[in-house]
């Protein structure tokens, strides 16, 4: 975080998801291969990694950045502070696709529609 | 031959860690090492010497290219989007220093903005709380010489506040808890058994979200009340064993950070957490502490608090200042489509924004005031690299338990380099200028 949000160990710190083992093989999956992770408010691309602090069965871990940001709930219910936590999401196969660096991710974000 | 400058002030995390030592080169110009920092706060330091750093202001051409300009000339773009815009944003304020805000706040009243800090992504739930039920704390140095039972709830110290647990919370020796780590029963309370509930005495591993349940059954289980057999996914028992540990101990102190804060029920579950403190009180001594995370979020509280008597989301656009969370907050704002040209000081939201949110910074005019090259940066139309506070310059910064510490420079910034007080100064003057102001 504090070497350079625009570098590549950025990306490989943050844009992942941590799941246990038996999450991993219930989803289909396969640890070290990209992921597509998304909510009912959009989808990200990360790569699934085992959790390293776990087991956490049922629960999906994004570090806090811009992937995980993705897929938030940015209602507030009046606190001034969106729903970064407990969002549902769904996990899915996407070998094929690339993680995006931080700064491609959000103008990318930012250029659609 | 180097020298070795010592007591520098950490400027990461609040933890605020004044024991740092610097080893710079013989002309001051360079940090060679950095010592008893942390692995994130050393990295700070050292990442201000990097050779790819941008050093001069630089304006967004239409074809997306930066294009370099002068301070001056970033100085009166910047206040001409604050002056042109109805409902500007002055967002951040969370890694700078106290005097910068201060000048900031200033500019605020001038161009009738709402200034909002990082609280709102953070700890605005905290803050909310306070108001509602008011909050018994204390100071990390009373914690690190009086707390024999700590609970670090929703937070994991050994990655965000990496020499928290040993300067203050759990192997520190103070005057009443000389056996240091063997004095103190440490319980962490998680979703996720963390790296910091491994060196935890008990770790519960409650259900992501039910963190108000399990506070109100450990309330209820403190005044002898009947429980069902789970709450949260954790045993009757179980609850019943740590009220007992709560019990026993001579001084109870609760850590919290974003597992309460940023969970469904958000302020609610910190009332819950505070009153269980008030509760404690009944049978030991007790606090409780957020965990702030910028190394001076607490100082911009402060600030605000002592200059417009809130202290986040505070909204001058009427000539006097408003207050209400969910209307005057940040990503309300953006999101409703309100702010029509924003300021971005010693804070990254690009990242730590909601997308739909940063989808609306990077459609208004914005101005990002920041040492290092972020998302928020790229999404912004002009860039103003700054020195960095703590490190190139010193200031006023506040600890997580509100108390105020003076860091330090270490070495100078690249030549021609602006301090971010020096340059609101300038947007300031044009401001004054546009405004009509006499100086």
């Amino acid at each position: 975080m504090e070497s350079g949000k625009e570098k590549e160990d950025y990306m490989k710190s943050c844009g992942i998801i941590e799941l246990d083992q038996a999450d991993i093989d219930k989803l289909g999956i396969l640890k070290n291969t990209n992921v597509c992770v998304s909510s009912k408010f959009n989808r990200v691309v990360v790569k699934a990694i085992l959790a390293t602090q776990g087991p956490h069965p049922g629960l999906g871990w994004i570090p806090m950045g811009p992937w995980a940001n993705m897929l938030v709930d940015n209602n507030t219910y009046s606190t001034g502070t969106p729903t970064f936590k407990g969002t549902p999401v769904t996990v899915e196969p996407a070998e094929d696709e690339k993680v995006l660096s931080s700064i491609d991710l959000v103008l990318k974000a930012c250029m659609e529609e | 031959m180097s020298k070795r400058l010592t007591d520098i002030i950490c400027p990461f995390c609040g933890t605020l860690c004044d024991d740092i030592e610097v080893e710079v080169s013989d002309d001051g110009k360079q940090i060679l090492e950095v010592y008893n920092s942390c692995a994130i706060g050393s990295e700070k330091f050292l990442h201000a010497q990097s050779p790819d750093r941008i050093t001069r202001p630089r304006m967004k051409q239409e074809d997306g290219s930066w294009k370099e300009t002068t301070y001056e000339e970033a100085a009166k773009y910047t206040a001409k989007i604050l002056c042109d815009a109805k409902k500007p944003l002055m967002y951040g304020w969370s890694s700078t220093s106290c005097e910068a805000q201060s000048t900031g706040h200033m500019i605020a009243e001038q161009v009738g903005g709402v200034l909002d800090n990082t609280a709102t992504v953070c700890h605005g739930s905290t803050l909310i709380a306070m108001q509602d039920v008011g909050i018994p704390s204390c100071t990390l140095g009373e914690v690190k010489n009086r707390a024999d039972r700590i609970i670090f709830w929703g937070c994991n110290p050994a990655h965000a506040h990496p020499r928290h647990m040993s300067r203050y919370s759990i192997y520190s020796r103070g005057y009443f808890t000389g056996k240091g780590s063997k004095s103190r029963k440490i319980i962490v309370v998680d979703p996720r058994p963390t790296d910091s509930a491994s060196l935890a005495d008990e770790y519960i591993q409650v259900e992501q979200g039910r963190d108000y349940e399990l506070l109100s059954a450990l309330r209820a289980a403190l005044r002898g009340a009947q429980l069902p057999d789970k709450v949260s996914g954790v045993t009757k028992e179980k609850i019943y064993e740590i009220v007992d540990i709560l019990k026993g101990g001579r001084f109870v102190v609760i850590f919290f950070g974003m597992g309460v804060t940023h969970s469904l029920g958000k302020n609610h579950n910190i009332d819950m957490a505070i009153a269980l403190t008030a509760d404690l009180n009944n049978y030991t001594k007790a606090s409780i502490i957020a965990m702030r995370g910028h190394y001076n979020v607490t100082g911009s509280g402060q600030v605000l608090g002592w200059q417009f008597g809130f202290p986040f989301c505070v909204d001058l656009s009427r000539g006097f200042a408003r207050y209400n969370p969910g209307e005057t907050s940040s990503n309300d704002l953006l999101m409703r489509g309100e702010v029509d040209g924003c300021l971005v000081v010693g804070s990254d939201p690009g990242s730590h924004f909601p997308i739909a949110s940063v989808k609306k910074i990077h459609d208004i005019p914005t101005v990002c005031i920041d040492p290092h090259t972020t998302p928020t940066t790229a999404v912004s139309t002009c860039h103003v690299p700054v020195a960095i506070v703590g490190i190139e310059v010193g200031g006023s910064c506040y600890r997580m338990d509100n108390v105020p510490i003076e860091s330090r420079k270490v070495v100078d910034p690249p030549a021609g380099m602006l301090t971010d007080a020096e340059f609101l100064g300038l947007v300031l003057k044009e401001v004054n200028h546009i405004k009509g102001v006499a100086e």
